[in-house]
């Protein structure tokens, strides 16, 4: 009995303070929000288009970037010969639409805004969801579930992560949507109870990630739900996953973040 | 004789396609069950087709474990069927029954051909997800019981029946398939510019661990080498990954009988480990790290010195959290004899992993098939002999301190830095095989080319493929209430099986 005890006092208290405090500090070579410095574009190059592998990048007189389908790799920042693509530490991603995850040269991306005030009443202080794998890697869920242990401890927020259907408030789905796993989705969907949410969580979920266009899938729930809430990545990180949710529910003040670089 | 029917080749090395025996399928056979009778296990099998025959081959992939070989032969087909291969040779159950679901080639005589992953093609032939008979059994006060896809907690799909009789469990039933999601088939004709991006996602928990399988068979394959500082960057990583995936599952562990310390602390852990792996290379699970001709991130003096700090911290608070486990008896009361696996039918089935080793069952490619640094530093393989929850337990935490050694040696002697090894195109009509031992066991991937040097089959095995009847095997006549603990214990992968 006695050595847990002191093994609890050796470890500490290691909840991270954020939102109150400041976030935890990403690594160096961390791969947020991609930004286009256009400026430095060379006419009718396509290199970053052409090694984007899901297609994330496309280009009508000036590169934009897809952010529900990027995979935050370093492909199209390698591939670009005047090194204008450059990723921020900037972990800031979520959106309450489609529209807003395309970012262009000059636009601003508008993160999520907070709930109408019926839901936020509804759902502010305590929010349940069953989450849903739908076809992805696990990665998702892995970083999903790292916000109910100890550093992380979304419990304080009010959120948790409940076993049925019957008992939450919305679903959160990872995944590109197998065919296998469609019924399943819209079963689970079905047994909340209404008023209720979906929020998506990885490029998977968002447009199929690496995996859009196979035949075994459905290119994500875009189509399949309504969605209250994107989180792009591939996975994303903790730490964009918690924001998108803080944000969703009003704890996060809405904000949007210019995408420029300079 | 199987050398006349094998060529004998080694991990991670390339042959031209006309230099691999093409037997009649008869003695192919006669050949194959003799070598798993004498030493070998069966890392891979499957259906090439189209071929330049026309008719279907049967390739493949058998891991000597005794000389580090790897034996590649092909049996030629005549038809559309064979005698099958697992009433001699059960190990390849399920590789026989995915042939007949993928390809329809009958292995006749198997004992049940049930569906694997369900593919959803307009085929008839394949049924739909979750619509097939179960084993049943039958009796006075024998019940059933019927779990998923959906499961209680945040993890991946996949359904399982259990046959009980009051609490205990007589058999249990694994149906899969549910986060099949086409990457197989997407990996025909490539590499393309996706390919490393779906091997990384083959199971996002092992990114590492498929991402050099895959980069080792196309390195085979154009010949190209890689820079001695990739590849201990690359162990750092692979083992950076099963440092975190342990710790991860023996907080688990923890947690399934309520021991709340080390489920805490493990869980912390865990992060920390994985945001060394994000020091290497900005992301937690190893992506954009590993890619064919070396890695994309160096690790220079400075980052290497800081690794070892947060290492030394993480070996210290494992210690702590870890070694309460083994000193609390309501603990070990929980772990020992619960799941056991008998070494003979962890033989039989060719499990792999801790899985296989917490059997005392010799099997780790790091040992035994080595590439890259593991040929010149060796990692000692670790056993347990129960075959039971504690000894997958134990078997991890001896892989956990072992790693940390290793991975301290290696920041200790780093080679200079060096850049990535430009691409080249692969050699037209050949084939590699390239074995990794991930965290769960070992990784084959198969790669053949066609003659236009792109990959005309790709086949790849997660160590969940050999390992999910294992986890049947261990939870025959126990209390239904000890699956999530006998789960845990094996923790396999739900997509790096469906693929
Ligand atoms: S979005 Fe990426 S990390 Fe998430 S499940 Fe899909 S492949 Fe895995």
């Amino acid at each position: 009995m006695l050595k847990p005890l002191l093994a609890r006092l050796k470890q500490g208290h290691r909840t991270i303070t954020y939102p109150d405090g400041e976030p935890p500090a990403m690594p160096d070579r961390f791969r947020g929000r991609p930004v286009i410095d256009a400026s430095k574009c060379v006419e009718g190059c396509r290199a970053c288009i052409e090694a984007c592998p899901t297609e994330a990048l496309t280009a009508e007189r000036l590169p934009q970037v897809d952010l529900g389908k990027c995979l935050f790799c370093a492909d199209c920042s390698e591939a670009c010969p005047q090194h204008a693509i450059t990723h921020l530490q900037d972990y800031r991603l979520s959106t309450r639409t489609r529209e807003d995850l395309f970012v262009g040269a000059q636009d601003e991306l508008r993160l999520a805004r907070a709930l109408d005030a019926k839901l936020k009443r509804l759902f502010g202080r305590s929010l349940r969801l069953r989450q849903v794998s739908a076809g992805g890697c696990n990665a998702c869920e892995a970083d999903v579930n790292v916000l109910s242990t100890i550093g992380w401890d979304i419990g304080r927020f009010g959120i948790q992560m409940v076993a049925s259907p019957r008992h939450a408030d919305g679903i959160l789905v990872t995944g590109c949507v197998s065919e296998n796993m469609r019924l399943a989705l819209e079963k689970t969907y079905e047994a909340v109870p209404a008023p209720k949410l979906v929020i998506v969580v990885g490029a998977c979920a968002i447009s199929g990630g690496p995996y859009a266009g196979h035949s075994q899938q459905h290119n994500g729930v875009e189509g399949l739900l309504p969605i209250d809430l994107y989180i792009p990545g591939c996975p994303p990180h903790p730490l964009t996953i918690l924001d998108g949710l803080l944000r969703l529910l009003g704890r996060i003040e809405v904000d949007s973040v210019r995408i420029q670089s300079k | 004789m199987t050398s006349s029917a094998f060529a004998k080749t080694w991990n991670g090395e390339a042959l031209a396609l006309i230099d691999v025996p093409r037997r009649p399928i008869d003695q192919f056979r006669v050949a194959l069950i003799d070598a798993v009778k004498a030493r070998c296990r069966v890392s891979s099998l499957f259906v090439r087709r189209p071929t330049e025959s026309g008719k279907p081959e049967l390739v493949a992939v058998l891991t000597d474990d005794s000389d580090g070989s790897v034996l590649i032969g092909i049996g030629a087909l005549e038809g559309e069927r064979y005698a099958s291969l697992t009433p001699s040779c059960p190990q390849v159950h399920l590789f026989e029954r995915e042939i007949a679901e993928q390809t329809g080639v009958a292995p006749e005589g198997h004992p049940w051909l049930k569906p694997v992953r369900f593919p959803d093609k307009a085929d008839q032939r394949n049924a739909r997800i979750g619509e097939m008979d179960f084993f049943k059994v039958d009796g006075d006060e024998v019940h059933e019981v019927a779990v998923g896809p959906v499961h209680a907690g945040v993890i991946e799909p996949g359904h399982f029946r259990f046959q009980c009789h009051g609490e205990e469990v007589f058999h249990l039933e694994i149906s899969l398939g549910y986060q099949h999601r086409g990457v197989e088939d997407a990996l025909v004709d490539g590499p393309h510019n996706r390919t490393i991006h779906v091997m990384e996602t083959l199971a996002g928990d092992t990114t590492v661990g498929h991402a050099w399988a895959y980069s080792q068979n196309v390195e085979a394959l154009s010949r190209v080498h890689v820079s001695a500082h990739a590849q201990v960057v690359r162990a750092i990583a692979l083992e950076l990954e099963r440092l975190a995936n342990h710790t991860g599952d023996l907080g688990a562990l923890a947690g399934d009988v309520g021991f709340l310390p080390t489920q805490s602390f493990c869980g912390r852990i865990r992060g920390d480990l994985l945001n060394m792996t994000a020091l290497l290379c900005g992301n937690r699970f190893g992506r954009s790290l590993v890619v064919p001709g070396g890695v994309r991130f160096m690790l220079e003096p400075e980052r290497a010195t800081e690794l070892k700090k947060r290492l030394e911290t993480a070996e210290r608070d494992l210690q702590i959290a870890v070694n309460l486990l083994w000193e609390s008896a309501t603990v070990q009361g929980r772990f020992e004899q619960t799941g056991m696996v008998s070494r003979t039918a962890c033989v039989d089935l060719g499990l792999v992993g801790p899985a296989a080793r917490a059997c005392g069952v010799e099997v780790d490619i790091r040992s035994t098939h080595p590439t890259g640094v593991y040929q010149f530093t060796n990692i000692p393989l670790a056993t347990a002999h129960h075959g039971d929850v504690n000894s997958r337990a134990y078997v991890r935490w001896l892989e956990i301190q072992r790693s940390i050694v290793f991975i301290r040696e290696r920041l200790n002697s780093l080679p200079a830095s060096d850049s990535l090894s430009s691409r080249r195109e692969l050699a037209a009509d050949s084939i590699a095989a390239s074995l990794i031992e991930g965290w769960r066991g070992e990784i084959c991937h198969v790669a053949i080319t066609g003659s236009n040097g792109k990959f005309s089959s790709y086949k790849v095995t997660d160590p969940s493929f050999h390992n999910w009847t294992g986890l049947s095997m261990a939870l025959r006549n126990q209390p239904i209430s000890d699956f999530p603990l006998c789960n845990k214990s094996f923790n396999l992968s739900y997509c790096g099986f469906d693929l």
